[in-house]
């Protein structure tokens, strides 16, 4: 039913009705008048059907809800989705948010890119010019070999992107470098880079947390930086499931977070307001006191853990204070007690609520620890992530039913084969946050200085990249203003192709742009869940528009350009590719639908089976083997005393082997006299990142807004709604303050992921309110990491 | 006449305005137009002490509404035209709009700020409950739209059954019109009626 009238049966037809309906029928009925006028009649009939067909989101938002459109005439007329009128509570529907509901309006949206385009002004201007597909392909794959014959392939790159993500097809870009000889790779997220580095680091291969459902059955659930109904709003996800467990837990929820987040809305009881960036502080101080009023588990510790005390060190480092014990008793490291009035002044936390914490932690069983991606997305992340986790083993509460491990709650999905990239010739790889750097000056990083992987440097700057689906060229990256000056300078990255859906901020440094579908303007298949697993499908809800292409039909001319069409697609179309996956898939997993059937029902659903956190490792220590050096979970990691002893830091630079309280280079108490106010970014509901950041309709009921304290804003002569300029070092822009109790004095909020608006070309004050023009490029100590929370900054009224 | 009316459930909303962007999308509604808006109501304080440390005095709560379809109507009462009335099935309010002369006197007279006249159209415009899919048994968009479970639809009786009648601030007193709105209020909840508890965002609603 591609075209819309396939399905046109008669008994529809005469349902249909309207004036040419009625026309059809004085003729003689629909069989008559195909004879009498052919195919022309029959699609005037269709303008007035109405199909209904499956899509998907694809972006960087594992709710990845299904979508029902519904398309007349080949234009949608409204966006529905996995829902129905009977249900109740506990029905597992995966119902779309309302960014979902505004797929209308982005695929018609005046910045939908429709052919594809050279750049005829400068780079990041945003000027361009129509092109044909052969210009673009002859184009890229000939820029592609030039640069390759003149850097070798580690000179290209592929950007850190997530407008497209958890689709089977998603990186077809992977296979077609990997078959021209590779590409320097990347490690590492914008979203939890710190976490990633830091959960091999201590927890080995047992680090995943327990599911979200698992807490419904806690005593305590205490959640650190964390708004699950903001951060994955629709569909089976953390929203549904937070509301759930919200209703169906008999324990207390304490949810621990600079910002009165929307996930505590209605609940005010579960709100303690913390500094940001001070979670290991709080931690310490909540150790200090379980210490003192011998309330740890030390057994627990002992067995399960390496480092909490001098026993428990490995052996040729005891005697030397450098537990994590000798950390908070103040006989070793700093020298320095970390009582809860130590941590008062720091986490803002008054040293009774901390004693008050801390007997709740002792006393509650199970206790449920668990964190978002805020504390670590941070100039000291790493450790914040650390000290979070290490608070639930201090009081032995690991992997029985209703605890976790202090990691962010794990997701239940049914695992599906991607489209497979191949194997990358090149072996080096960079943290995917410093691209810039590897432009800049990619020949002088090193693998102990910045943390190149598989190498010990690199040997080229990058000189080609390619941005799928990405807006992290300078939107969703830091620094903006920095990032500009780097990918304007032509003699740089030679050669920069975009692709994507509309003209984002990033999309303006492309010398190539192309019109990318989206995912369900193409048949289309991804996988994800939280406590449910559930499988999305697409079917083209309209014929491709204009002169877009699916990134796969794109892959495929350049690779027929570059003579490995045969390798790239083995013969196969892109649903052929998504069919056969599926299918091996199906055999394996034994219980999945057939292809067909899937794609009619659009979603699959599966019920998890609730995972614990470390259940294998606590009930059996010996016999399972997670790969850190001690085989235990590492309060004192050896490979960190390692890295402190061969890497090299930027000076200053403050890194230990324990889950210390490391203050930050841009926090709350590294503010200054010029950048008195701390400044975080947090998720939106009207965004995912810079996704959705056009849309008129979400901006207008989703402002951009700084939020600022009534006692900050007093003190500035600003009330809610003023224009106010918010500075630091790296930038200026110009924003609207909400002014309001739920943030804490001292720091001010921001959504991340507004569109950059500013004249690059001139004075550069950012209209949009994008929090990355206030941002820096200095990555995290050791995963080299995006810290874009930590930042300082000043406010006054515009 | 069954009168219908929604239910609203503050325990469980997020504020996440899905509904309202789910009614203006099925509804092909333009910027400036919303049938169903969330609103945001924040008091209280948090401030910092000469210790350094932290109090905290703030509530916050979110409340989804639309067109309650009151009892008593304002917008009916005013409607100089004889537009605005309230069908005979189900008690909704709805607007003729081929009577309707745009005049705002609804949009003035609602103290639930709920229809509103669209200048593009010349005529005001309002949430229906959408007639169409009650008219096959199906609930509004707004409800079957909600990820947190907290709307729903029905007759008076089953709805009254789930929830007080419109009992929150920063709405009026019920008493003023009858609103066919039952909320199980958030712990966060101040009664109709209570000064201070403000509309915190109203760029978002206006």
């Amino acid at each position: 039913m591609e075209n819309g009238f396939s399905n046109l049966s008669r008994r529809t037809f005469l349902k249909t009705g309207g004036a040419l309906g009625a026309l059809a029928v004085a003729g003689g009925g629909l069989a008559a008048t195909d004879a009498l006028f052919g195919e022309g009649v029959a699609e005037a009939h269709a303008e007035m059907q109405e199909k209904v067909t499956w899509g998907h989101c694809a972006i960087n938002c594992p709710s990845r809800c299904p979508l029902k459109f519904h398309v007349k005439n080949d234009e949608i007329v409204w966006v529905d989705t996995d829902t129905s009128s009977d249900a109740d509570f506990d029905d597992h529907q995966a119902r779309a948010c309302l960014r979902g509901r505004t797929y209308r309006r982005w695929m018609n949206s005046p910045d939908r890119l429709s052919y594809p385009l050279k750049r005829v002004g400068k780079r990041g201007e945003g000027k361009f010019e129509r092109i044909s597909w052969d210009e673009a392909i002859d184009t890229i794959a000939s820029e592609l070999k030039r640069i390759i014959d003149a850097y070798g392939n580690e000179a290209v790159y592929i950007a850190y992107a997530t407008g497209v993500e958890g689709v089977t097809t998603g990186q077809p870009f992977q296979r077609l470098l990997n078959l021209c000889g590779g590409f320097l790779d990347s490690y590492g997220s914008y979203s939890a880079g710190q976490l990633a580095y830091m959960q091999g680091t201590i927890f080995g291969t047992a680090g995943g947390g327990s599911a979200l459902k698992t807490a419904e059955d806690a005593e305590l659930v205490l959640v650190f930086g964390s708004s699950p109904t903001e951060t994955r709003q629709g569909g089976l996800h953390t929203h549904y499931d937070f509301v759930q467990l919200r209703e169906k837990t008999k324990g207390k929820i304490i949810l621990i977070d600079p910002r009165f987040n929307d996930s505590i809305t209605g609940h005010s009881d579960q709100w303690p307001p913390i500094n940001p960036g001070t979670d290991a502080a709080l931690v310490a101080a909540i150790a200090h006191e379980l210490i003192k009023k011998d309330l740890v588990d030390v057994d627990f510790l002992h067995k399960y853990c390496s480092g909490f005390d001098e026993e428990s060190m490995p052996e040729e480092l005891r005697g030397k204070h450098l537990s994590y014990k000798d950390y908070v008793l103040g006989t070793g490291y700093d020298m320095t007690e970390k009582t809860p009035e130590w941590a008062a002044p720091i986490t803002g936390i008054s040293p009774d609520t901390i004693r008050q914490l801390a007997q709740e932690i002792a006393t509650a069983s199970p206790l449920y620890v668990v964190q978002g991606w805020g504390p670590q997305r941070r100039s000291n992340g790493e450790w914040n992530f650390w000290a979070i986790c290490l608070l639930p083993f201090l009081v032995g509460q690991v992997g029985k039913p209703g605890t976790n491990n202090g990691n962010r709650e794990s997701r239940f999905s049914v695992p599906l084969s991607n489209f497979p990239s191949g194997k990358n010739p090149v072996k080096a790889s960079i943290s995917c946050f410093l691209f810039t750097d590897a432009i800049d000056h990619g020949v002088d990083m090193t693998a102990t200085k910045d943390g190149v992987r598989g190498a010990a440097r690199l040997s080229s700057n990058i000189k080609f990249m390619v941005n799928y689906a990405g807006n992290c060229l300078t939107n969703q990256h830091s620094d903006i203003n920095k990032a500009h000056d780097i990918l304007s300078d032509e003699s740089k990255c030679e050669f920069i192709l975009g692709f994507d859906t509309v003209m984002c901020d990033s999309a303006k440094y492309s010398d190539i742009l192309l019109p990318d579908l989206f995912r369900s303007e193409q048949v289309s298949l991804a996988s994800t869940g939280s406590n449910t697993a559930y499988i999305v499908t697409a079917q083209p809800c309209t014929s491709p528009k204009f002169e877009r292409k699916t990134a796969y039909d794109v892959c495929a001319m350049l690779a027929e350009k570059l003579g490995v069409k045969d390798e790239f697609t083995q013969g196969k179309t892109q649903e052929e590719w998504i069919r056969s996956l599926y299918e091996a898939d199906q055999e394996k997993d034994g219980k999945l639908p057939p292809y067909d059937e899937l794609m009619k029902a659009g979603t699959y659903k599966r019920e998890s089976p609730g995972a614990i956190a470390m259940k294998k490792f606590i009930a059996d220590p010996e016999g399972t083997q997670i790969g850190t050096p001690s085989g235990k979970f590492e309060i004192y990691s050896q490979k960190i005393a390692e890295a402190i002893d061969t890497w090299e830091f930027a000076e200053g630079e403050i890194v230990l082997p324990i889950p210390a309280y490391i203050p930050e280079w841009h926090g709350v108490e590294t503010v200054t006299d010029e950048h008195p106010l701390a400044l975080m970014g947090f998720h939106y509901r009207g965004r995912i990142h810079s996704s959705w950041g056009s849309i008129d309709a979400l901006k207008e009921v989703n402002p951009q807004e700084v939020w600022i304290n009534p006692a900050d804003a007093a003190a500035r002569g600003i009330v809610s709604g003023d224009k106010v300029r918010v500075r630091n070092e790296f930038g200026e822009m110009e924003i609207s303050a909400k002014v309001t109790p739920r943030i804490v004095p001292g720091t001010v909020a921001m959504a991340q992921g507004a569109w950059h608006d500013a004249d690059m070309f001139g004075d550069r004050i950012d209209k949009g309110g994008c929090i990355n023009t206030l941002t820096t490029q200095r990555p995290s100590p050791l995963s080299k990491s995006n810290p874009q929370h930590s930042n300082i900054c000043e406010v006054a009224k515009a | 006449m069954t009168q219908h009316a929604f239910y609203f459930d503050g325990t469980r909303c997020t504020g996440c305005k899905t509904c309202e962007m789910a009614c203006k999308d099925y509804k092909d509604l333009d910027l400036g137009i919303a049938f169903r808006k969330v609103y945001e109501v924040t008091l209280g304080e948090t401030t910092v002490g000469a210790d350094g440390c932290f109090t905290t005095s703030c509530v916050s709560y979110a409340l989804s509404m639309s067109c309650n379809h009151c009892d008593k109507p304002a917008c009916v009462e005013v409607c100089p035209t004889g537009a605005m009335g309230k069908d005979a099935e189900r008690g909704l309010v709805s607007v003729d709009a081929d009577k309707c002369i745009g005049c705002g006197y609804c949009h003035m007279a609602c103290p639930y700020n709920a229809p509103k006249v669209d200048r593009a159209k010349g005529h005001s415009v309002k949430c229906d409950g959408c007639a169409e899919f009650l008219a096959v048994g199906e609930k509004p968009v707004c409800v079957k739209a909600c990820p947190a479970r907290a709307l729903d639809f029905g007759t008076v009786e089953e709805m009254a059954e789930k929830g007080e009648r419109g009992n929150i601030a920063p709405l009026p007193e019920p008493a003023y019109t009858e609103p066919n709105l039952y909320i199980k209020p958030s712990a966060d909840a101040k009664p109709a009626g209570d000064m201070d508890a403000k509309v915190a965002n109203p760029l978002e609603v206006m």
